[in-house]
């Protein structure tokens, strides 16, 4: 232990693992050839094949607190025994006015609890699990709930349009003894690069087309991914599976290629191509899908990324708890299946993307 | 008039061309001045032309002269920055050759800079389109690749050009750039690629537009007998050096197909060489796009009006042909680099003439023809430089 916490590794003095998981994707799907025939005439090639859309009736907070159930579920702890609820989005419906309270509030875990809304593009999320990590680890609690989740915004006609989808991920943190796997080291690397960002009061973000890949989203990828294999001393044969931030389809599968995991160990994680890109949920429902089919002693590298910006890398290894609990809550696949396509006049709609008065 | 007095490329010097986002302007124009001086033996310029399209609205920074000099560590020379649009780096030798051929200035540093990645999008094309007619043209939308879009079109409708043609100069430039460890694109493309490269405004398509891109080039023009006896290189020498502008607006040109300063210049350039275009061993044509590197073929006399797509076809622009163009990658592979284009042509002719272009190398090149454009070739600066006996 004093070794590690002498080198860049983050590792609590207690150790803490996920005691439960959830996944949410709402049903609507938008075929980016849709976005494609509107746009462009149908012309050129299209970054992933489809998008998930929020229903009318859906926003972060009902989507968190879908994802928070099951994640209860799976963990099968009382809710009132939450100590901290984070919800990282970079969605929140309310500019002041958190959206954790209420998903405090719908699950049960109010009043005894903290309760915030974090922000950091799209690794919100993963960096509400270091922090409860932290809180665990530090023993000031024995359960926190970190969640990623966005309904994120594309400006009609942007490249962004294509793949802003809505999704994302709920984590138990509690103790390693009590998880279904176990966080071994976190490794976070952050710069001031201004990729991507949204002012106040502006309705879409805005981006610095080609700059958002090599020293924004590669180089902070591969140094926390690089960093955090040299100082535990792996490499990616030691991992059965990676997951990465996924804006896109290439983009990841370059990241794990430039850090030598091979296309058999992204896959089942690699989610975008079919619900697109969920922003702070993006990195966190990738590991949702692989826990929903790893087995216990499987190691996995789980590496965000959030614009503006940073990465956080996680070393995750499975339990045998796993196995008995994974499925008290509908899987990852089992929302992906649940498809309903739309078109873009529907999507235009369900987004407000019509102005009314 | 004939040039009576010899002028000769003392030092070259170039960085990488593509998106240095991590380099300022200014820094960006020091590493090459730094290369240039470093080759020059140690000259020391008492002038520096800057050449530069787009500073003042892409970062921010007009009067380049004084930043650039100073940044340099030359405070106390003449400096002053110079602007024709995409011809900006033409325009700066040109005023190089003049000041050194006059006698006023014993030697000219010129450095042509363009740093395009601090802005993005609509931003970086609305600037470009500064590069024409305002009034008539950019206030309409129309953007210089849109312009250059509408001669291919007129093109083809005029000449039995199959589109497929077009393909040879972009396929060149990139098999060249493969080979240029300064070129922004370093991958041969195949012709398929070409076939299903996306529109960007039709029927003007991916592969026929060259990249903006980041990067600097210098050289230092003086009198041969300045230099130390021993000088470490062989010397180039600019043979004819000629500016020429048309109207500014493509809808004012009786035929928009013919690039009529772009023909002056080298009329001219060559005639002060006493040369005929045809003696020159390579042509560094201003392809920004793929119409242009055909238009600048035909204004050059390399082949007929109508007729400029077939020394593509019967590969007289590769390495290997009769006249070998974009030698080191072009606008199209090298990259664009805006004001600086115009040094990059001369700094890449000057190494084939030295027998300094490593993998690219020409074999006997003795003599090249460098030239670049500006708006829709309403500038056009053509040099004409030939390697001395030593």
């Amino acid at each position: 232990m004093s070794e590690l916490r002498e080198n860049l590794l983050l590792k609590p003095s207690r150790p803490v693992g996920i005691m439960g998981y959830g996944a949410y994707v709402p049903r609507y799907r938008l075929p980016a050839t849709e976005v494609n025939r509107i746009w462009r005439g149908g012309e050129g090639g299209v970054p992933v094949k489809e998008k998930a859309v929020p229903g009318l009736d859906e926003d972060v907070v009902t989507m968190s607190i879908e994802a928070a159930r099951n994640a209860l579920k799976r963990a099968d702890i009382a809710p009132e025994s939450i100590r901290a609820v984070w919800i990282g989005s970079e969605s929140h419906p309310y500019a002041v006015k958190p959206t954790s309270t209420v998903v405090a509030e719908a699950i049960g875990a109010v009043p005894n609890v903290q309760a915030a809304d974090w922000q950091f593009a799209c690794k919100a999320g993963t960096e509400a699990i270091v922090a409860a990590i932290g809180f665990v680890g530090s023993g000031m609690a024995d359960c926190a709930l970190a969640v990623g989740m966005d309904t994120a915004q594309g400006k009609p006609g942007d490249a962004l349009e294509y793949t802003a989808a809505a999704g994302g991920a709920a984590y138990l943190l509690g103790p390693a003894e009590e998880s279904l796997a176990v966080i071994d080291c976190s490794y976070s690397y952050v710069t001031d690069t201004p990729d991507f960002w949204r002012r106040a009061y502006q309705k879409y973000p805005e981006h610095g087309q080609r700059f958002t890949g090599e020293p924004a989203y590669f180089k902070h990828v591969t140094e926390a991914g690089k960093t955090l294999m040299e100082e535990t001393g792996t490499t990616p044969d030691d991992y059965a599976y990676a997951v990465f931030h996924q804006p896109n389809t290439k983009f990841p599968q370059r990241a794990a290629a430039l850090l030598g995991f091979s296309k058999e160990q992204i896959a089942p994680g690699l989610l975008a191509p079919y619900i697109g890109n969920t922003y702070a949920g993006a990195a966190m429902i990738g590991l949702t899908a692989i826990l929903d089919i790893a087995e216990p002693g499987d190691r996995i590298l789980m590496v965000s990324f959030g614009s503006g910006a940073g990465s956080d890398a996680f070393s995750i290894t499975v339990t045998d708890t796993l196995l008995e609990r994974r499925n008290r809550a509908p899987s990852t696949q089992d929302y992906i299946n649940r498809h309903t396509e739309i078109d873009y006049a529907t999507y235009a709609r369900l987004r407000g993307k019509l102005l009314m008065k | 008039m004939t040039d009576k007095t010899e002028i000769v490329i003392a030092g070259i010097g170039q960085t990488s061309v593509g998106e240095k986002w991590e380099i300022s302007l200014r820094e960006l124009a020091f590493h090459a001045i730094e290369s240039a001086l470093e080759d020059a033996g140690g000259l020391r310029p008492q002038a520096l032309f800057v050449g530069n399209m787009l500073a003042p609205q892409l970062s921010g920074q007009a009067h380049l002269g004084a930043l650039i000099a100073d940044f340099a560590g030359m405070n106390g020379i003449e400096a002053v920055a110079l602007e024709a649009a995409g011809a900006s780096g033409g325009a700066a030798i040109r005023s190089g050759y003049m000041a050194v051929a006059s006698g006023m200035v014993d030697a000219a540093l010129v450095v042509g800079v363009e740093k395009f990645t601090d802005q993005v999008g609509s931003t970086v094309e609305a600037a470009l389109a500064t590069s024409s007619d305002s009034d008539y043209e950019a206030v309409q939308g129309l953007t210089p690749t849109a312009q250059a879009a509408m001669l291919l079109r007129r093109y083809l409708y005029e000449f039995d050009a199959p589109r497929s043609a077009f393909a040879g100069f972009p396929l060149t430039a990139h098999a060249n750039g493969a080979r240029n460890p300064n070129a922004m694109f370093r991958r041969a493309i195949k012709p398929e690629i070409y076939e299903r490269a996306g529109i960007v405004s039709d029927p003007l398509n991916m592969f026929d537009i060259a990249p903006n891109a980041d990067g600097s080039a210098a050289i230092i023009l003086t009198r041969p007998e300045l230099l130390p006896p021993g000088f470490p290189h062989p010397l180039v020498r600019i043979a004819g050096s000629s500016l020429v502008i048309d109207t500014l607006a493509l809808h004012d040109r009786p035929d928009p197909l013919v690039f009529h300063a772009a023909r002056l210049s080298v009329e001219r350039a060559c005639q002060r060489a006493r040369i005929s275009p045809l003696q020159v061993d390579l042509f560094e044509l201003y392809d920004a796009f793929t119409i242009y590197a055909v238009l600048s073929l035909e204004a050059a006399g390399f082949a007929d009006r109508g007729e400029g797509w077939r020394l593509a076809q019967d590969n007289c622009i590769g390495m290997g042909g009769s006249m070998p163009i974009s030698s080191m990658g072009g606008l199209k592979a090298r990259g664009n680099p805006g004001g600086a284009t115009g040094v990059y042509q001369m700094v890449e002719a000057a190494m084939q003439l030295r027998g300094q272009a490593g993998d690219n190398q020409l074999p006997n090149a003795r003599r090249a023809m460098v030239q670049c454009l500006g708006g829709q070739a309403a500038t056009a600066v053509t040099h004409v430089m030939e390697v001395m006996a030593s």
